[in-house]
């Protein structure tokens, strides 16, 4: 014992984030569990907000059906990669720690509204989604799933592109993942990509952007290379609906613009369309 | 267990000069350009333009050739040698029509089982309002998913700067060949200073851990041969460089021949499937 009793803590008061939810679109401020409660979907402007890769195979999948799968394949540090703030390696490691995930893609099969499926749902909590080795390694695993096992595969992205901490073999997944993908379509089984809040560089250069159907939720932002980037080049300011989902579809990139409740039903709808 | 057997790049202290002086050399305007490659590793060369949907970029050049009575379709970015050039070309950064274009022509030379080469050299593809309305990310998509599934052999040179997705978007070879001084990188060494490092002064740091070297990539699995360049580089000497390329493209040309146009793509998908390290 000290030669001085502690004091006792004092009783914590919620933070403000533990309480409210501000919406990244329009501001808003909602009460956390009404945020949640309607799937992280802001109440006033309808912005589908980031959720993680658990809460959406929970909305997609059929109860219970879901079977992840290559859960032991996981990130490398090919490059000793250390930078400002440290080594790659401890980084990564702690980020597993934290999040519980192996890698920014969760993978399986699982029944969709009863048809049989090959499933990917990217998360942007682990390393902000990005592909590296382990994630490329994963998406082509679960094409030859879904080649072999003649299931559509539908995967959902969420990334802000290239893991750059693998360096040159992160950019190389780019070309792994784009050749997979095709040889699914090749074999004539339907690929849905699903792009979701925020998906950027080189998973948008990849497969995100080479699905049969290319489907995104309100408000999401899609682009290659980010906002900051362009306005320092052209030196201009970029309109405000810039690399949304809308203007995506305006311009020819989205099949469609399906709301969150809606989407598991609308990619059935699809499947069942292509004979599933 | 995932079997994961990482090839590692040669450990050794980072040398953050070293990296960073070949990221210069690689740069350097003095060195040969396509428009050099194409006078001086060609014996004649036929350029096609535009996209067919809405124009011709000029920073990306395809055009049918001849390299020591080998017929093949030649593509690659432009920089540009004179400031006039460097303008019209945009500095060699591509906008989708030039990767549609790309994708047109060799769509062409897989028809008549023509052969690619490809001459990689650009700062990245273009980060601009008009190409991400035009879809910069669904061209360079669709162009690297074309090229995996080329049924005729693909020949690509790194010759001065392979700068990420728009370096790849025609990069995807059976034989992926890489001038010694030449430099290939998921970001630039800038970009990735000022994310990772808050401070695009510190690019050498970020060049030297980012392993972008022609020998970096090759203990990677990511580039098949280093070719030599003359003495003090291939800026030194256009001539030299430009027939190292030669004999370089001509010996791959020769190892793909006799291969089953058929089984390329499933070759190519195994080549690009090893790089990171799993083996399934």
């Amino acid at each position: 014992m000290g030669w001085y009793a502690k004091p006792a803590a004092p009783a914590k008061i919620p933070s403000a984030k533990a309480l409210w939810q501000t919406c990244p679109r329009c501001g808003a401020y909602v009460p956390r569990r009404e945020w949640t409660d309607n799937l992280s979907i802001c109440p006033r402007c309808n912005y589908h907000g980031r959720i993680g890769a658990r809460d959406r195979v929970a909305m997609t999948a059929d109860p219970g059906t879901f079977a992840e799968t290559d859960r032991d394949v996981s990130f490398s540090d090919h490059l000793s990669f250390s930078d400002a703030s440290g080594a790659y390696a401890e980084k990564a490691a702690a980020t597993v720690q934290k999040t519980g995930e192996t890698e920014s893609i969760l993978t399986g099969t699982a029944k969709l509204d009863g048809i049989p499926v090959a499933l990917g749902v990217m998360d942007f909590a682990f390393f902000g989604g990005s592909l590296g080795t382990g994630t490329g390694e994963r998406i082509a695993r679960l094409c030859d799933r879904a080649i072999a096992e003649r299931r559509p595969l539908v995967i959902f992205s969420a990334s802000g592109g290239a893991r750059m901490q693998e360096g040159i073999l992160s950019l190389m997944q780019m070309a792994k993942t784009s050749a997979a993908v095709r040889r699914v379509k090749d074999a004539g089984l339907p690929y849905i990509s699903v792009l979701t809040d925020p998906t950027y560089g080189g998973v948008s250069a990849s497969f995100a952007m080479l699905g049969d159907l290319n489907l995104t939720e309100p408000k999401s932002l899609i682009g290659f290379a980010g906002r900051r980037v362009i306005e320092n080049t052209i030196r201009q300011k970029l309109p405000p609906d810039f690399q949304t989902g809308e203007y995506l579809l305006d311009h020819g990139f989205i099949d469609s613009i399906v709301e969150r409740r809606d989407m598991k039903a609308f990619i059935a709808k699809m499947l069942r369309y292509f004979g599933f | 267990m995932a079997k994961n057997t990482p090839a590692k790049a040669p450990a050794r202290a980072p040398k953050a000069k070293d990296a960073m002086e070949t990221v210069k050399t690689a740069r350097d305007p003095a060195r040969p350009h396509l428009r050099d490659y194409i006078r001086l590793v060609c014996d004649d060369f036929t350029e096609l333009h535009g996209d067919r949907l809405a124009k011709d970029d000029r920073a990306l050049v395809c055009g049918f050739a001849t390299i020591g009575k080998r017929k093949v379709l030649v593509a690659g970015h432009n920089k540009g040698a004179t400031v006039e050039e460097n303008m019209e070309c945009n500095f060699g950064m591509a906008n989708p029509d030039g990767y549609r274009k790309a994708m047109r022509a060799m769509a062409l030379a897989e028809k008549f089982h023509v052969p690619v080469v490809t001459f990689v050299d650009t700062p990245g593809a273009y980060p601009g309002r008009e190409a991400e309305e035009r879809g910069q990310a669904e061209a360079i998509a669709k162009a690297i998913e074309t090229m995996s599934a080329l049924k005729t052999p693909v020949v690509t040179v790194i010759t001065g700067e392979g700068g990420s997705g728009g370096a790849l978007a025609i990069a995807v070879g059976d034989r992926i060949l890489m001038l010694e001084n030449a430099v290939y990188s998921v970001i630039s060494p800038e970009g990735c200073a000022g994310i990772l490092w808050r401070d695009g002064a510190k690019a050498p740091e970020a060049a030297a851990a980012l392993k972008i070297t022609a020998h970096d990539l090759k203990a990677l699995g990511a580039v098949d041969a280093i070719v030599p360049e003359p003495p003090g580089g291939a800026q030194k000497d256009h001539a030299a460089a430009a027939a190292a390329v030669k004999k370089a493209v001509l010996a791959a040309l020769k190892e793909l021949d006799g291969v089953d146009p058929e089984s390329l793509p499933a070759a190519r998908y195994a080549k690009f499937r090893r790089m990171g390290g799993f083996s399934a």
